[in-house]
């Protein structure tokens, strides 16, 4: 039996929830069918009576998920510092906003609550006492262009580590592995304008890991790139490839992963992210935890495309099972550390 | 990420007395992938033929009732949901021009973790009347 299990963020299916084409049942039902049976949702997306939940509600989002055999995994939360237009939110507000979410994160029974990547590590500190009370693990994104040794993510480990606590970490997207450029990105600037030639030189220029603003700057300014041209080179700046062996350092600080992708091919490969290596590194270090896909390859797309999210969604699970039993091969099933 | 769902065309419609209309009416969705407060939403710039609208000419309802611009900066108990309809009301003697237009909408949206204001455009074609 596999420690990671498998899940999907509700995210993953945007497209077709803002066009009205799918409910979130219908979403929880896809995730059954292909054994994705971990669940992670966005309140203020899903909810649409959000912060408000009646715990007649709690009980029917429980049963819910149940009723076709998933669960809850993570709770995405989110701060609004700028809800005032002039003055931003003080930092006893904004810890008032975050045990709101850690609050309902356990009234829904969540133990992983997403936390975005710019809180400062100051204010999660303060946040811990809660945290633990409601035993909800904090787990900041680690989301492009940051990275796991970022030094504002290292903020929050040294904080997690002063306070000896097992209720804060992170939270890694899946983004920053990003190997190849991906696809996608590369035919959308095309079609909006970019010279292949110059999209060839962008896409070169991030297989050689050239730091983004050598590139940007060649074409800017030496290639006197057009507007489309300008744009994708500037996408490198969010565009990076860390090491996936480094998540086994930081493995005890997640027990949750955003699957970040843009595109799957037929063959239920990801042309763009490392995820052969990233599954290697997880399973040689026995973590233990959930992967839950986020695709975010619709706005890529819905200019030329029908979105078709639970087709891409399904091919990334293929790609998982495939993966994990092949690294389960090479590494044996390992105790974590 | 939502830019060319934000106008929905079906809905255009005059608002006023039928033979003298005073202004127009469109749905449109929060181009962003969670719920928004009002607060949080700082320009609704309408335009046609991209000819923009007055600040003041503008009017929101997300289902509790029309607010103005300068109502919604500091409406904090009300919010957008994600992918919900919501009203545009726009000032506009005679109602939305007869024949073949170009509508255009731009949301400004005050994200707290992004460095930016993000900006949703849309255009679509009116054919009116």
């Amino acid at each position: 039996m596999s420690k990671i299990k498998r899940g999907v963020s509700l995210y993953s299916f945007q497209e077709e929830m803002f066009l009205g084409q799918m409910g979130v049942e219908d979403c929880v039902s896809f995730a059954a069918s292909i054994g994705a049976t971990g669940i992670e949702i966005l309140p203020e997306q899903n909810m649409p009576t959000f912060p408000d939940l009646s715990d007649a509600q709690v009980d029917e989002w429980k049963a819910m998920v149940a009723r076709h055999g998933c669960h809850f995994t993570a709770y995405d939360m989110f701060l609004d510092t700028k809800l005032r237009k002039d003055q931003p939110m003080s930092d006893d507000e904004q810890i008032e906003s975050i045990v709101r979410d850690l609050t309902l994160c356990n009234r829904l029974g969540i133990k992983n609550m997403r936390v975005l990547v710019f809180v400062r590590p100051d204010i999660l500190g303060r946040c811990v006492p809660y945290a633990e009370k409601l035993d909800v693990h904090m787990g900041v994104e680690v989301h492009a262009p940051w990275h796991l040794e970022h030094a504002w993510i290292l903020r929050t480990i040294e904080e997690a580590d002063r306070l000896d606590t097992k209720h804060l970490g992170i939270l890694p997207d899946m983004g920053i592995f990003m190997k190849h450029y991906p696809p996608a990105f590369r035919a959308r600037f095309e079609r909006q304008g970019a010279r292949p030639e110059v999209a060839q030189f962008i896409v070169d220029s991030h297989e050689a890991k050239i730091m983004a603003e050598y590139t940007i700057y060649e074409v800017a300014v030496k290639m006197q790139g057009n507007k489309a041209e300008v744009a994708m080179a500037e996408t490198l700046r969010h565009a990076p490839y860390a090491n996936p062996k480094r998540l086994a350092d930081y493995a005890p600080y997640f027990h949750h992963i955003q699957a970040k992708f843009y595109e799957m091919n037929e063959d239920c490969t990801d042309p763009a992210i490392a995820y052969e290596d990233v599954i290697d590194a997880l399973v040689g270090c026995g973590w233990e935890g959930t992967l839950s896909s986020e695709y975010e390859g619709n706005r890529w797309i819905q200019d030329v495309s029908e979105v078709d999210s639970c087709e891409q969604v399904r091919r990334q699970h293929v790609m998982f099972e495939r993966l994990i039993a092949k690294a389960q091969a090479r590494h044996g099933v390992r105790e974590a550390a | 990420m939502f830019d060319k769902y934000i106008i929905d065309p079906s809905t255009v419609r005059n608002t006023g007395p039928e033979d003298a209309p005073d202004g127009f009416a469109f749905e449109t969705k929060l181009g962003y992938y969670r719920g928004l407060r009002l607060s949080m939403v700082e320009e609704l710039n309408v335009g046609i033929d991209g000819e923009l609208f007055a600040r003041d000419a503008i009017r929101f309802d997300e289902g509790a009732g029309p607010l103005t611009l300068y109502e919604m900066e500091t409406t904090y108990d009300r919010r957008w949901a994600f992918g919900a309809p919501a009203t545009i009301y726009v000032n506009c003697p005679g109602g939305f021009p007869k024949g073949d237009h170009t509508l255009s909408l731009q949301q400004k949206l005050r994200i707290s973790y992004m460095p930016f204001p993000s900006f949703n455009n849309d255009e679509k074609q009116i054919r009116f009347g």
